[in-house]
């Protein structure tokens, strides 16, 4: 048995038509379900179809799967949108129906499970007004608190000044990393270089008929590492997340290989989001994606997460870390000794942004930070932050008080 | 010269091949492979270390009687190590030999200088190379380890098969070969080349198909112990630890216990060899002693009411 949807309404009789459309409709639908995927790939799909000469159901999942995924977390989206779209290809006309008022509750008990993006898809504007119309609007303030309970929550940012957007520019290029850039193993011409470019030089003889062979030479390259930012975002932490997302917005314009996490009571990785130009748009992303802002910290527990689904994925070409959290957690340092240890040997460089060392007395009380200091190589206290270019400055060379005072604390921690 | 083997035609072939090659494949995998090589797409295989991607390459080149050509990426990988490059004492040599002869044509020594007697290939230009026994098989293998630029190269000839040697003129295939690319996602791979490609994620075998994996790798091992490390491999693969077991390390520790004379597994046995199945020591502190014994009581007790 052939196990092709039906489509009966289509303008054209001949089946493969039909069904040539139902694949368009299908690679539209996952289109508007956020996955990237060009015309070529509506056509790449029909032709794969053909070839395969699909004589079971699993055969048409897997042959679609095949041309339309390509990242592993678009399977769970793919296979409900399958599921849902081939069980009845009519179902986005059936949908749409939906949005008219008299037959409205009849769509809602089969929607639980699927996908959000999905359900938005299919329904466009209407699953955003359900899911905010479920957010809570909490206002706490929770500057200095920390808790390890989740406070689920959205954040409102303000929007970027153009002048805060210049001036954030000009800090970033001010910026003296405490790190040099890796040299690369691919080599470039360089009249002072070490190594004689053979191919160059060969060349070079033969506008002399070979005669005399100049030797001509390259050198190593060198390229910035990869950076990835660590950034806490829980609710001793909130006054300065604004500016610190905003700094890793810039940071990620700025050059190539920037991957940004945020963590509080969970681990979020935003780099594909601050990867969009427009700051405020980006941000918003953010923040609808974000679940746990201003709420509790777990270092240990999101340390772990990120140790063990993501630093073989972003820590690889000697990538330098930038952990930006005050260091309280709440859940007392457990695990956390063990979490830094791991990370700190898996990067080539750990570097630590303190923001919470206002107080000249500072010292390492909470078991966070004992944690944390032995284990990083760079130790930057930041006394008064409330710009980009604070962040920039307390990030540069000059201000190299840190690795005193990081001595000074841990003689006090032993 | 053997005779060409033709590519499969339908999807059962293509796991049928694969089978014959001792490489257990699950419908998935034999479906987007068959449209690989139909569509003269290059496959992209992404997955964690030691699952097997670069085995497929492996076992197609064999069972389909191609040569393999491997290009094994690393950081710095550049043009005169991945496509050509010329053999400069040779040139030299010439230069010094039309020197002596006294013909100073220039023009004539710079066309005999770069042309293809001088040039020494490399994997990629291989590839293109036309083959007797059909296309060859070109494994760009851990393409994660190399840089961008590197990538950028590649989507010029993965789209076209064509490589220009600025002193010669541009090479194309005549037959495009297959291509088989792996990653271990150190770093994500750039959209634009694995838009060219079909993706496909080797995840960790289920119990029963790493059984008959272990059956056609290990087939001296005895019946029992296959089955206890299996099982024992599955629970381990559900924690949490920092480098999850790969298919490779299950046969890896199979052929260890065989040579230990083992018929089952034991906790003793277990921590002893436990360097063979995970490589890290945080996670070999944490599985060693209780945590391990525990798993195997439990696999045993599974073992046990399924009257194994």
């Amino acid at each position: 048995m052939v196990l092709l949807p039906d489509h009966t309404s289509g303008e054209r009789s001949d089946s493969a038509g039909a069904f040539a459309d139902n694949i368009v409709h299908f690679v539209r639908l996952l289109r508007a379900s956020g996955l990237r995927l060009g015309p070529g790939k509506a056509i790449d799909a029909v032709r794969a179809i053909e070839i395969a000469g699909i004589r079971r159901r699993d055969d048409l999942y897997w042959t679609l799967f095949s041309v339309l995924v390509n990242r592993r977390d678009q399977r769970e989206l793919f296979d409900q949108a399958f599921h849902i779209f081939w069980r009845d290809p009519k179902i986005l006309e059936r949908m749409m129906s939906l949005l008219l008022p008299q037959t409205e509750g009849t769509a809602e008990p089969q929607k639980n499970h699927v996908s959000q993006r999905l359900r938005q898809a299919l329904l466009p504007g209407r699953g955003e007004g359900r899911a905010s119309k479920e957010q809570k609007e909490v206002e706490i303030d929770a500057t200095l608190t920390f808790s390890a309970d989740e406070l689920l929550q959205k954040k409102d940012f303000a929007e970027m000044t153009a002048e805060e957007l210049d001036a954030a520019k000009a800090a970033l290029q001010r910026i003296e990393w405490p790190f040099r850039p890796t040299r690369t193993r691919r080599l470039k011409p360089d009249d002072r270089g070490h190594r004689i470019d053979l191919r160059a030089s060969i060349q070079a003889s033969l506008r002399t008929g070979g005669a005399i062979i100049p030797l001509k030479r390259k050198s190593a390259g060198e390229r910035p590492p990869p950076l990835v930012v660590l950034c806490d975002i829980s609710g001793s932490m909130s006054q300065y997340s604004r500016m610190f997302l905003h700094f890793m917005h810039a940071l990620s314009n700025d050059r190539s290989r920037v991957h940004s996490f945020l963590f509080g009571t969970r681990l979020t990785n935003i780099s594909r989001l601050l990867r969009q130009r427009d700051v405020d748009k980006a941000l918003n992303a953010v923040s609808e994606r974000v679940p746990d802002w201003s709420g509790g910290t777990r270092i240990g527990a999101t340390l772990a997460e990120f140790n063990r689904l993501w630093s073989r994925r972003v820590l690889g070409q000697g990538a330098v870390v930038l952990l930006l959290t005050d260091g309280l957690d709440r859940d007392g340092g457990t695990g956390l000794a063990r979490e830094i240890e791991r990370l700190h040997k898996s990067c080539n460089r750990l570097i630590w942004l303190n923001p919470l060392l206002r107080w000249d007395g500072f010292e390492p009380k909470a078991a966070g930070i004992r944690a944390l200091l032995p284990q990083v190589d760079d130790f930057r206290p930041v006394h008064n932050l409330s710009s980009i270019a604070d962040l920039a400055a307390a990030l540069s060379h000059a201000s190299d008080g840190g690795n005193r005072l990081k001595q000074n604390l841990e003689r006090l921690v032993a | 010269m053997p005779a060409p083997v033709a590519l499969p035609a339908s999807i059962d072939a293509t796991e049928a091949l694969l089978n014959q090659g001792d490489y257990v494949a699950d419908r998935s995998l034999a479906t987007t492979l068959f449209l690989a090589l139909k569509m003269g797409r290059p496959l992209f295989l992404e997955g964690e270390a030691g699952v097997g991607k670069t085995e497929i390459a492996k076992v197609l080149a064999a069972t389909l009687g191609r040569r393999l050509v491997r290009l094994q990426c690393y950081e710095g990988l550049d043009l005169s190590s991945a496509v050509y490059e010329w053999n400069y004492p040779r040139q030299m040599l010439e230069i010094r030999l039309a020197e002596a002869s006294g013909t100073g044509d220039k023009e004539k020594l710079g066309r005999d200088l770069f042309s293809s007697d001088f040039l020494v290939e490399r994997p990629l230009l291989q590839a293109l190379k036309p083959d007797p026994a059909g296309a060859p098989v070109l494994l760009i293998d851990e393409l994660d380890r190399t840089d961008e630029p590197f990538e950028a190269y590649l989507l010029e000839v993965l789209s076209d098969f064509q490589i220009t040697i600025p002193e010669i003129g541009p090479v194309k295939a005549a037959e495009p070969p297959i291509v088989i690319i792996t990653s271990n996602r150190t770093r994500e791979i750039h959209d634009a080349l694995k838009r060219r490609c079909l993706y496909y994620w080797v995840d960790y075998p289920s119990a029963e198909r790493e059984l008959t994996i272990l059956q056609r790798k290990v087939p001296g091992a005895p019946q029992r112990l296959s089955r206890e490390i299996v099982a024992f491999i599955q629970h381990l693969r559900n924690t949490e630890l920092f480098k999850l077991p790969g298919v490779a390390e299950t046969i890896d520790w199979t052929r260890a216990l065989a040579f230990l004379d083992k018929v089952s597994l034991d906790p003793d046995t277990i921590d002893n060899t436990l360097g063979v199945l995970l490589k890290y020591q945080d996670d070999i502190a944490k599985m060693k002693g209780t945590e391990a014994a525990n798993i195997l009581r439990q696999v045993q007790q599974d073992m046990a009411s399924l009257g194994l």
